[in-house]
């Protein structure tokens, strides 16, 4: 619209319908699903970016196969038969040449990203042989030290068949530790006791850890603010925390009907995508409780894993069909050179829709999806469930002394202790 | 027609006294480059002056310091820019005269700006204001942005200026043809049309094709620049009314017993019988109706994009044949026998309002583009000014001798009258103030009485049917000089307007919207949020975002004894408790207060009734 005051009368009207259109056209255009990459001959069990590569993708499967994609042609580049049993985890080196992964046969192996040369058999670069099952493995960001869990968080050197020092709390087996990004000494880990530690891998003994409801399946730390971890919980619920202040989350998400069983950052740090049992993955912002987005297709079985590219732009999520698949983050983003009057167009837009976003009908249309059948029904019945019980609560609160029912806010609802 | 300089234009000889006068200050970055440009060429010791001088321009170099709007893309700027002279030097040596952004004067900046910097931000959570004060930033930056680009505005209106003492009233066209070059003196023309009988004319959004009608029928469409006819019919009928619709493709002709639609060639291409009778036409270029006011007293929307009819309105006011609408919120004024006036929506079978305007009928109502002024005239003889924006009093009135049978306003605001074969022109003082009725600004005579009157967009042109033909007459000052490129544009090709329709076709606002106030649709709807609240506490059984009991924070070793905790919190609930005993007592000193204003407005003389009133 033109800058002269005098001739922007009627703007508003004007501009909602576009914002409208533009909210329309965002649905009509919504195709997120880009490619399904097949071959492994069981359930994809890990996922791994590469950390210098946008086109290589590390993916280990259950019946211990290892294989390297690559997703500009969409094939598969490398095979390597890792483990017997299921491939655990697998993480890449920070520098790119090498990968970790862990089986179930009690080994870690590191290897060699690129393939082997003619003659030359497949092989590890090393083998480290443990006394028990790891569960996951995570790289340090800068150093050439990971740590695995299992039984206890073992902290390894890279040149070491011996780790440089093991940190339990509680006699459980643990499920996942990460690194965080950027403070890379602090660790997370989620054991299966339902609590969820942090460690700091300069003092050789846990810090925190904070207990709740049900078991925490994965936890991801933000990449842009420090102290801020999401946990993948099996309640159906994401949390989200702060490392500071472990006793309340900074918000409770909640969308999926079943249990969730991954959960991976966008490289912005504004939102994540999380993987669940309910075959479906959601995308949330990191400051709402609703997610933005859900993807699911007909074929896709129990999702396992799930990455965000570090471009930002597309998402890669592991199934229990054996395939991986690719997703478009922004559902309706147009690929490809945008021309400089598409670019404006689609800016303008963006911004229409921003401003219109709380209108009533505007927020319907953008809202609305497609679910399949049993995810629909099973909202609906989980809206029944949660109403009865507040009703519940609420009765109780009228019909007892004012204040001897104490009111629990949904975030504290499932934090039962934090300890230090 | 003279143009008026623009004052902004004409500071640089100012500039040259202002150099020997003011002593130049010293800053203390300068120490090192002083020297170094000394040595590097002769020239930019004169350069150094004028940079100096350049933050001074705008006059009001006061307001400048204080408000945030110049600071920001002058101040914080400048260090920067110093920071590494050898930066800014190109290989010849020499120095950019003029370093940093280009200043922006302020009252420019603050014609552009949306807010209202005087309300203070509410008190609101500290997300909430950060992203008001983010929202605050961007607007300001988008002013600034807007009134660096009034620069492209090349174009200034017109107007006509008396020599000392002269009446410009007096100044006849011959004389204004005179005076302008050949391409304006072009636009005044004259179509002796006597046989078909009084004309209505309506000119297309983009001001280049005009269309008429006469009474017995004959009907023409013609480029008015070029003087391109496009078509002439007779339709055998007579004509009450013509109007292109949303381009000059397509015109709705009101005809003695139904509305029909032909197209630029003057083929048929539609009969509405749904609208019969119909006496004025309103086309409502961003909803895609055409409103038809009809001598049976309804008023009828017709969305010409689906052909549909969305709203049929029983005035139940009689015959209509009064109708105006309001260009800033696509409202309806209608005038009756009765003297009101009253406004339409097609979402409201009732009027939104209805104003008294005249003794005696309404003859003719004329809003203004921006929609603050509407022009009356009545069988009264008189000619009023009411102001739309909430108060719908008159701002101006004058008795003139005949009084007007059509009024129509410029998109400058300059208002005319058409009187019998008269026509005035009013014009106002200053921008976006009403026309003042005392003196006009231009009069002219025509060869017969005045059938319909319309100011050319984007032309200082007043088109006049009247019963003699059709006359364009020149009006120095009426139209808005720059156009609008992507909305209405005077230039544009025939692939242009097919884009330019498509865009329009899929902005068109719905018709629920039409309503008296177009920015109600950005506000915040308190009443159904706090409703909204209300229920939920009533749901809940308590309130969710109630402030929590204070609860006093444990303290170092020794100081955190039961006593002390009770203290601290015994503290915090008294000064609670005098906060609200002091409000409530404020409350109460209003309440007395009104009431003894209440007390003395009436009670000039008691009277029986007063004990009745509590």
């Amino acid at each position: 619209m033109s800058a002269k005051p005098s001739w922007t009368y009627r703007e508003v009207p004007r501009e909602y319908v576009r914002a409208l259109n533009a909210t329309k056209l965002e649905r009509v255009f919504a195709k997120p699903f880009l490619a399904s990459l097949d071959g492994h001959r069981d359930g994809v069990n890990c996922l791994a970016k590469h950390p210098k590569n946008l086109a290589t993708v590390l993916s280990g499967a259950c019946n211990g196969e290892v294989r390297i994609w690559n997703l500009t042609q969409r094939n598969c580049i490398r095979t390597i038969q890792a483990h017997e049993g299921f491939v655990q985890g697998i993480c890449t080196r920070f520098c790119g040449n090498s990968f970790f992964t862990v089986g179930d046969d009690k080994t870690v192996k590191q290897w060699k990203m690129d393939g082997p040369g003619y003659g030359e058999e497949e092989e590890p670069l090393h083998t480290i042989l443990g006394k028990t099952v790891y569960t996951g493995i995570d790289h340090h960001w800068k150093e050439a030290v990971f740590a695995t869990c299992g039984q206890q968080v073992d902290i390894w050197d890279e040149q070491r068949t011996n780790p440089i020092c093991s940190m339990t709390w509680g006699f459980d087996s643990i499920s996942s530790v990460k690194f965080n990004p950027v403070e890379t000494f602090l660790l997370g880990s989620c054991a299966s006791d339902r609590n969820i530690v942090l460690y700091d891998m300069r003092q050789a003994t846990p810090l925190k850890k904070v207990i709740l409801d049900m078991r925490t399946n994965t936890i991801c730390w933000n990449p842009m603010e420090v102290f801020i971890f999401t946990a993948a919980n099996e309640d159906y619920n994401l949390y989200t925390f702060d490392m500071c202040a472990l006793d309340t989350p900074v918000m409770v998400h909640m969308d999926h009907v079943s249990a969730v069983l991954d959960v991976d950052y966008s490289p912005t740090g504004k939102e994540f995508v999380s993987a669940s049992f309910d075959k479906s993955i959601r995308i949330f912002p990191v400051d709402k409780s609703q997610s933005r987005e859900v993807y699911h297709t007909k074929r896709m079985q129990h999702v396992i894993c799930v990455k965000w590219t570090s471009n930002s732009k597309y998402i890669m999520c592991g199934s229990d069909e054996m395939n991986i698949r690719l997703w478009k983050a922004n559902a309706s983003e147009k690929l490809g050179v945008l021309t400089s009057r598409e670019k404006a167009a689609k800016d303008y837009n963006q911004k229409l829709k921003e401003k219109f976003q709380h209108y009533l009908h505007i927020k319907h249309i953008a809202r609305h999806r497609h679910l399949p059948k049993s995810i629909y029904s099973q909202i609906q019945e989980q809206c029944i469930m949660k109403e009865a019980c507040q009703r519940k609560e609420v009765n109780r609160i009228k019909h007892s002394k004012p204040g001897s029912v104490p009111i629990v806010s949904e975030k504290k609802k499932h934090i039962v202790a934090v300890v230090k | 027609v003279e143009t008026a300089p623009k004052p902004g234009r004409d500071v640089p000889p100012k500039k040259d006294k202002l150099q020997t006068k003011r002593k130049k200050p010293r800053r203390y970055w300068e120490e090192e480059t002083v020297p170094t440009t000394d040595g590097a060429s002769p020239g930019p010791p004169c350069n150094k002056k004028n940079r100096e001088l350049r933050p001074q321009r705008p006059k009001n170099a006061h307001i400048l310091k204080k408000s945030r709007i110049s600071k920001k893309p002058q101040v914080p700027k400048k260090p920067r820019e110093w920071k590494n002279p050898e930066s800014q030097r190109s290989l010849s040596g020499a120095q950019d005269p003029f370093p940093g952004p280009a200043p922006v004067p302020v009252e420019v900046v603050q014609k552009f700006c949306r807010i209202d910097k005087s309300r203070k931000l509410p008190r609101s959570k500290a997300k909430t204001r950060s992203r008001l004060e983010v929202a605050e930033a961007e607007e300001e930056e988008t002013s600034i942005k807007a009134a660096r680009s009034e620069l492209l505005l090349a174009e200034e209106p017109g107007f006509l200026e008396g020599e000392d003492g002269e009446d410009t009233a007096k100044i006849c066209q011959a004389d204004i043809v005179e005076a302008v070059d050949i391409a304006s003196a072009a636009k005044h023309f004259d179509l002796n049309l006597r046989q078909f009988g009084p004309y209505r004319l309506n000119y297309s959004r983009t001001g280049r094709h005009l269309a008429f009608g006469g009474r017995r029928g004959h009907v023409a469409a013609l480029d008015w620049v070029t003087k391109k006819l496009m078509c002439e019919i007779n339709v055998m009928e007579a004509v009450r009314d013509i109007r292109f619709l949303h381009s000059e493709a397509l015109l709705a002709v009101a005809q003695n017993r139904w509305l029909h639609i032909y197209d630029n060639q003057g083929i048929e291409l539609h009969c509405i019988r749904r609208c019969d009778r119909v006496t004025r036409l309103e086309f409502l270029p961003f909803h895609f109706l055409l409103a038809t006011a009809s001598e049976t007293g309804f008023l009828t929307y017709l969305d010409v994009s689906v052909g549909k009819i969305v709203a049929a309105l029983n005035a139940r006011a009689g015959r209509l044949d009064v109708m105006s609408q309001n260009p800033y919120n696509a409202v309806i004024h209608l005038g009756h026998s009765n003297g009101t006036v009253s406004l339409w929506s097609p979402a409201m079978k009732e009027p939104l309002a209805k104003i008294l305007c005249h003794r005696g009928g309404v003859r003719a109502v004329a809003v203004d583009s921006t929609g603050t002024y509407m022009a009356t005239s009545g069988l009264d003889h008189q000619l009023k000014i009411f102001d739309l924006r909430g108060t719908y009093q008159p701002l101006s009135t004058r008795t003139l001798p005949q009084g007007a049978g059509h009024l129509a306003f410029s998109q400058r605001g300059l208002l005319v009258a058409g009187m019998g074969d008269v026509v005035n022109i009013w014009a106002g003082q200053g921008k976006a103030s009403p026309p003042s009725l005392e003196q006009p600004y231009l009069t002219h005579r025509l060869s017969g009485p005045v059938h319909g009157l319309q100011f050319c967009p984007f032309e200082d042109v007043l088109g006049v049917g009247h019963s003699g033909g059709v006359t364009s007459m020149l009006v120095p000052g009426a139209g808005e000089p720059n156009f609008d490129g992507l909305e209405s544009n005077p230039y544009r090709s025939r692939k242009q307007r097919q884009e330019w329709e498509v865009k329009a076709l899929l902005e068109k606002v719905p018709a629920e919207l039409i309503c008296l106030d177009p920015r109600a649709l950005a506000e915040v709807d308190v009443i159904s949020l706090e409703q909204g609240k209300k229920e939920r506490i009533e749901r809940l059984g308590y309130d969710p975002e109630a402030k929590a009991p204070f609860q006093p924070k444990p303290k170092q070793k020794g100081r955190s004894s039961t006593a002390s905790l009770v203290k601290r919190k015994r503290k915090v609930m008294d000064e609670e408790h005098r906060d609200k005993v002091r409000q409530s007592l404020q409350q109460q000193q209003q309440q007395q207060q009104q009431k003894e204003t209440k007390a003395k407005s009436t009670g000039a003389r008691p009277s029986a009734l007063d004990r009745f009133v509590c």
